[in-house]
């Protein structure tokens, strides 16, 4: 398989079209200013703009999304894991195990045939978005390369691939992903800003999943005792362990 | 129960906490008979590792007796007496069947956090901030640990709580440290720290091979137990180091040299001052390096800087020149500890090694913050506080 291509650009054209005119905005509305007020207004439109003429969102660039020339979102996460390559395979092919280790994933159901399948996800906000997926590859050991079908609300398709990894390591397992947020990338955006985005998600997925294989269960300190007393430490405590995107 | 808890900064008190429950398979809940306070949970104390919050049980150094396994642990029982390492293995990973336990892939729950900050994750810690797993700690009466069968250390019989209760911590810290000195026969080994770990680190060298070992420090007590693990000292309040460790050497500086000191070190001049008032704001500079930078000018050419002395982010002015023109090579990390206690219990049974020398305080649970405060501020001439979790705070008196 080919190597995803990836555009330079991280914004798509209606996001530079509103970083654009934001930018030219804050640049006019610097005029009616003096002072370091208004030089620091004319600096943050010129940040946009040019951001925008370059199609490279600081936003983005902080939070780190990558496009396809097809303006399409791209995700590409690897981990290694302690099992052998047939033996993360298999576990895999058995598409009913995912949600075992992707936390948004409800469910995947294998249709007959074996070929076709129906996946729920928890989206944002508590909602669910459902989709079906056809496998476009299927090589033992090596790779499963999937497709959305016609119809689902994001369009998505991508491979994993699995390759021994050197010096005993076992498996070096590899998600390459593109699809279409609902709202291109500035949905994205918003989306991993609150978590939910599939490259964050995918690489928990991994790491869950390594956990799942080379130990039997995701460490945990929830539950645990502590000193802490009121609302506010008990969230604080819980914004650090175990963030999770269910 | 009884335990230590962060409260903020330079605020560790004693609480009633929930007793700590099983929560999966593979814990086991300890009757904590002894603890102890660490040189790091001073920089937890003061604020300079992130990511503590209030209510944090504390404490990465203890022992005691198994009250309780969860359905998987199979090589322990209840009744049996363990030490609990610091740094958590689950047995299973590369780096934990290289080792390499305190680089566990699968411990740090919160690992992507640590990835953040320092690219890859390190092991879970026990009471050590969340960036390490946000485990609850050990200064308490009772502990969860957990990874139970991979972690847990069975004392031998006929060794006493004080013997092996700094296998957890900083008896293997000093021996790694001078482990990674690669030391060859006869070699002169300089530790900047004669603390706990400093002192095990003399030791260590000395049982590794080294024929000269100098301990720099400024605390009297502390440079008086270092000569009496056989170091030559430098009191830095007295002597210019770098000047002195040529002196001594022949004008070559000593073969390694051990930061056994870490991220609070005393530094002096304007160098020192512009490191103290940037690291109160915790974000121009996280840590200070007034001894790692010694250490880099002060060790011979092609010479080994050993860096067991924790740092947790960023440090200005590493004289980086120095160490690669002359050719230096770093070795550093949180410690292995599975790796070498089988070697040190063996050294303590025989004798060659006895733990219980640094002990200068043997206090209550409840005198934590009393002993929080003479640690730091190495009052009362302490250079090592034991904490027993079940003296009754009426009868108890401070032992010297």
């Amino acid at each position: 398989m080919p190597e995803q291509q990836l555009s330079p650009q991280n914004s798509s054209p209606n996001e530079r079209l509103l970083a654009g005119g934001l930018g030219l905005g804050l640049i006019l509305l610097s005029l009616r200013q003096s002072g370091p007020a208004g030089m620091a207004v004319a600096a943050g439109g010129a940040l946009l703009l040019s951001g925008a003429a370059m199609g490279r969102g600081v936003g983005d660039a902080v939070v780190g999304i990558q496009r396809t020339p097809q303006d399409e979102i791209a995700v590409e996460k690897a981990m290694t894991i302690g099992v052998s390559p047939q033996e993360l395979y298999t576990f895999w092919r058995n598409f009913e195990n995912l949600p075992r280790f992707m936390n948004h994933l409800e469910s995947v159901k294998v249709q007959e045939g074996g070929q076709r399948s129906h996946w729920v996800a928890k989206a944002p906000l508590g909602s669910e978005v459902a989709w079906d997926a056809e496998i476009t590859e299927d090589v033992a050991g090596k790779r499963i390369a999937w497709k959305s079908l016609d119809g689902t609300p994001v369009p998505n398709e991508g491979r994993v691939e699995f390759r021994e990894a050197p010096l005993g390591r076992g498996t070096e397992v590899q998600v390459v992903l593109t699809y279409r947020p609902p709202g291109g990338t500035l949905g994205a955006a918003v989306a991993r800003m609150l978590g939910e985005e599939p490259g964050v998600q995918i690489a928990e997925d991994l790491r869950r999943l390594k956990r799942l294989l080379e130990v039997g269960h995701q460490p945990t300190t929830e539950g645990q005792a502590s000193g802490r007393k009121n609302a506010f430490t008990k969230a604080e405590a819980k914004m650090y362990d175990n963030r999770r995107t269910s | 129960m009884k335990a230590v808890v962060w409260q903020g900064i330079n605020r560790m008190v004693v609480e009633q906490v929930p007793d700590p429950q099983i929560l999966q398979p593979t814990d086991a809940i300890v009757r904590v008979t002894a603890t102890a306070i660490c040189g790091s949970d001073l920089h937890l104390m003061d604020g300079y590792v992130p990511s503590m919050v209030h209510g944090d049980i504390v404490g990465h150094e203890f022992m005691g007796e198994v009250v309780e396994v969860g359905s998987e642990v199979r090589k322990f029982k209840v009744g049996d007496r363990v030490i609990v390492p610091f740094p958590i293995s689950c047995g299973k990973c590369w780096y934990c069947q290289k080792g390499l336990t305190s680089l566990c892939d699968n411990s740090n729950p919160n690992a992507q956090i640590a990835e953040a900050m320092w690219g890859h994750s390190p092991a879970g810690i026990y009471g050590y901030s969340h960036i390490t797993g946000g485990y609850a700690g050990g200064q308490a009466q009772f502990a969860r640990t957990v990874f139970a069968d991979a972690n847990l250390y069975k004392v031998p019989e006929g060794l006493s709580d004080e013997q092996v209760l700094f296998l957890t911590d900083i008896l293997p810290t000093g021996y790694m440290a001078a482990e990674h000195c690669d030391i060859q026969g006869g070699d002169t080994v300089a530790v900047f720290g004669c603390g706990p770990v400093g002192l095990f680190a003399i030791k260590s060298a000395f049982l590794l091979g080294a024929g000269r070992v100098i301990g720099i420090d400024r605390f009297p007590e502390r440079l008086e137990m270092a000569r009496r693990m056989g170091a030559e000292t430098i009191d830095y309040g007295e002597e210019e180091v770098f000047e002195r460790l040529k002196e001594m050497t022949g004008g070559n500086g000593p073969d390694s040299v051990i930061d056994a000191v870490g991220l609070e070190s005393h530094g002096t001049g304007i160098g020192g001052l512009a490191d103290a008032v940037k690291q109160t704001t915790r974000v121009l500079e996280s840590d200070r390096p007034h001894a790692f930078r010694s250490a880099i000018m002060a060790c011979r050419k092609g010479g080994t800087v050993s860096v067991p002395g924790v740092y947790g982010g960023l440090a200005d002015k590493i004289p980086l020149g120095a160490f690669m023109n002359k050719g230096l090579t770093m070795k550093t990390g949180q410690t292995h500890v599975h790796r070498y206690l089988d070697i040190l219990t063996d050294h303590i049974v025989r004798g060659d090694i006895d733990p219980t020398m640094i002990i200068t305080h043997r206090l209550g649970l409840d005198d934590a913050p009393h002993a929080y405060k003479i640690f730091k501020h190495k009052h009362e001439g302490c250079i090592k506080c034991v904490l027993d979790p079940w003296a009754d705070p009426k009868d108890h008196a401070p032992v010297r």
